[in-house]
């Protein structure tokens, strides 16, 4: 099962990775946006590890994850208190402290227009699916005060954060009529494709694999259990078939002498 | 075939445990009453398994609840993150609350199936009119019970849910704001409802549960089970008293029932292993978000066990007329019993219309409830006005169909294919 998910994932990794060069080129990348898929996998404890590094470089500035301790982190991803000390800890915190921003709520409302909200659950109010496209689609607007917009969440208070590593990417639009119920023809802009501006740190496929770790992590962290349920629940199914296996004999015994 | 027979209390060893206890409690006679000789039909089929189940998952309920409150702390500012810290740090809370949160819909399955069986075989009909109606009063409590529990992890949708829930008994003429604000002890739904439906749910409801539970087997002991075929098994008595199409209760159906609850058990452990949330169907994505009276969800929608009334609400245009409708939508199952005028109970020997008019109504109610789970908008308020007439349409002509409806000879005894 988990062999085949990430051969499929590799196929995927490879995929998006022929898409992105296609973004490079500028020919209709993007339009295909929302169906783009997370293909999250909690189960692959490397990418969860990098997403967490991640998540400690790129959101903990300005997110929390007020459900999780850094100590339940470490034991779920297999990260050694040394490692956990050295690279993940946020200076001044202990390893049993829950992992919370410290830009203060107040100061960053007054910044953004909205308090940044904690990703303790987004994944599972959400969905990885739309974290993936919401993290890939951001583009420059110069209509926006952070210059930026997203064609997950329009209007977005995030400022494109991670265009050190993606670039910086513009976003076309077309105009497309459209006849309304009434008769009347109304033009809609439509989103087309991407164009990339300027070229950032990673190349797309780097970038894509930066976000499907760190989507996998948010996924993990909005039920830290899953890979433990999903591993146990096998064994529940097993246990109780034997068992109603086992009444369903009992019963046709007693059953014999009802004619 | 002979009935087990308990061994007569005398027969006890004089000075042991057993002989100790029938001096002081009649243990032999309260297990003969109700189950070694308590008889049931032999021909029960596949639909008779819902009431041991409903009263299974009762006692899931209950325990995993109890479980729950030991860290649950309601109130606006720690529901959410007392959810949290069970689904995270209580050993095995996760478990638990994937349990409860999944039972309160398996509750409803059955429930519904158990309800279906009813009207299926006429087993409303006389002698067991108070026996359904005393089931509807479960049925009442129990969706008190799962709204007033849908609003305590204090979600998006918990809040929204309770906002638009609670707002119907504002269209009630007259009292209606003033019963509003006492429902919700606040000019908006706050702190104050939020406890006093924390303590309707652990407490208040599951006690009526019990009670109204209780007094549903009470009532089945007097009139005894209906079964596919509806007919009186007490009518046809062999030589030792008892129905010559009945055996006792225990035990060929404690073991025939036993079965049932491990395939229940099964299909619950795959959905609290595997798929907890059902697809957003058992736990909703947007409750994963704290309340927040700012911000409304994209699309308000209860839990599926209540879109079929939902959608009723919603196809109506005006607000009062469509909360009298959705109430009384529930409201009609009381009167089944007096609406059927066939004179068989069961579908096996009822004609064509009767059949039909089931089938529009089994159809009807799970359209209902897929288009409660839809916006409202366009094509699915058109198809809610139409099933909502043939939900309507099943209960407010059932005298006239059922009446002069072709119905075909009942037999004098139960059909049993023998399993040997």
């Amino acid at each position: 099962m988990t062999t085949l998910r990430r051969a499929l994932l590799c196929v995927w990794i490879a995929a998006s990775g022929a898409a992105g060069a296609a973004t490079e080129a500028g020919g209709g990348a993007g339009a295909d946006w929302l169906t783009w898929r997370a293909a999250d996998d909690v189960t692959n404890t490397a990418s969860l590890q990098r997403g967490a590094r991640n998540f400690m470089g790129y959101c903990l500035g300005c997110h929390g994850l007020k459900y999780e301790r850094y100590s339940r982190l470490a034991t779920d991803l297999d990260i050694t208190p040394q490692e956990l000390q050295k690279y993940l800890l946020a200076p001044g915190d202990k390893p049993a402290d829950y992992i919370l921003t410290t830009m203060p709520a107040a100061d960053a409302a007054t910044w953004f227009g909205k308090t940044p909200p904690d990703l303790s659950l987004m994944a599972r109010a959400r969905g990885a699916d739309y974290l993936y496209q919401y993290l890939k689609t951001f583009y420059v607007d110069p209509s926006k005060p952070t210059g930026a917009n997203n064609l997950r969440l329009d209007a977005t208070a995030m400022p494109a954060v991670l265009s050190e590593l993606e670039g910086l990417k513009r976003a076309v639009f077309k105009n497309e009529q459209e006849t309304g119920a009434d008769g009347k023809v109304m033009t809609k802009r439509v989103f087309d494709h991407f164009e990339q501006l300027a070229p950032g740190r990673l190349s797309a496929a780097q970038y894509d694999a930066f976000v499907h770790d760190t989507v996998n992590f948010l996924d993990y962290v909005g039920e830290p259990t899953q890979a433990a349920r999903r591993a146990l629940g096998i064994w529940v199914v097993l246990f109780l078939l034997v068992v109603t296996w086992l009444a369903w004999l009992l019963k046709q015994e007693y059953w014999k002498d009802v004619h | 075939m002979a009935a087990p027979v308990p061994p007569p209390a005398a027969a006890a060893k004089p000075g042991g445990l057993r002989a100790w206890i029938y001096k002081r409690f009649p243990i032999e006679e309260l297990i003969r009453d109700q189950l070694t000789g308590y008889y049931a039909p032999k021909n029960f089929n596949i639909w008779y398994f819902f009431g041991s189940l409903a009263l299974v998952v009762l006692v899931l309920q209950l325990v995993t609840g109890i479980f729950l409150t030991m860290f649950y702390k309601p109130g606006e500012a720690t529901s959410f993150d007392s959810v949290e810290f069970i689904m995270r740090e209580v050993q095995w809370g996760w478990l638990i609350r994937y349990l409860h949160s999944t039972g309160a819909s398996v509750f409803f399955i059955v429930v519904y199936l158990h309800m279906f069986r009813s009207m299926l075989y006429g087993s409303y009909k006389a002698p067991r009119e108070l026996l359904w109606l005393i089931g509807m009063l479960v049925y009442l409590a129990l969706m008190a019970e799962a709204f007033f529990g849908y609003v305590l992890p204090w979600g998006n949708m918990s809040f929204w849910g309770a906002q638009v829930i609670v707002n119907l008994f504002g269209t009630i003429p007259v009292i209606g704001p003033e019963l509003v604000l006492w429902i919700r002890g606040d000019y908006g739904i706050a702190d104050a409802t939020l406890n006093r439906f924390f303590a309707l749910h652990v407490a208040a409801v599951p006690l009526a549960i019990l009670l109204f539970v209780m007094l549903h087997l009470v009532a089945l002991r007097r009139t005894g089970s209906n079964n596919p075929d509806g007919i009186e098994i007490k009518e046809r008595v062999g030589a030792d008293g008892h129905p010559l199409d009945g055996i006792p209760f225990h035990p060929y159906y404690t073991v025939k029932d036993i079965v049932g609850v491990g395939v229940m058990l099964v299909m619950l452990a795959i959905v609290v292993f595997f798929v907890p949330s059902f697809g957003g169907l058992f736990l909703e994505a947007p409750n994963f978000e704290p309340a927040n009276p700012m911000s409304t969800p994209e699309h308000i929608a209860p839990v599926w066990y209540f879109t079929p009334y939902y959608a009723i609400l919603r196809a109506v245009p005006d607000q009062r007329l469509g909360a009298l409708l959705m109430f009384l939508a529930v409201a009609l199952f009381v009167f089944l019993p007096w609406l059927d005028r066939s004179p068989v109970k069961s579908m096996r020997y009822r004609g064509p219309i009767s059949r039909t008019a089931l089938a529009i109504f089994a159809v009807s109610f799970i359209a209902l409830g897929y288009l409660g789970l839809q916006p409202a908008e366009g094509l699915y308020v058109i198809l809610a006005r139409v099933f909502a007439c043939c939900y309507f349409g099943f209960f407010v002509l059932m005298p006239w169909y059922s009446r002069i409806d072709k119905v075909k000879p009942v037999p004098e005894r139960v059909v049993f294919h023998d399993h040997a």
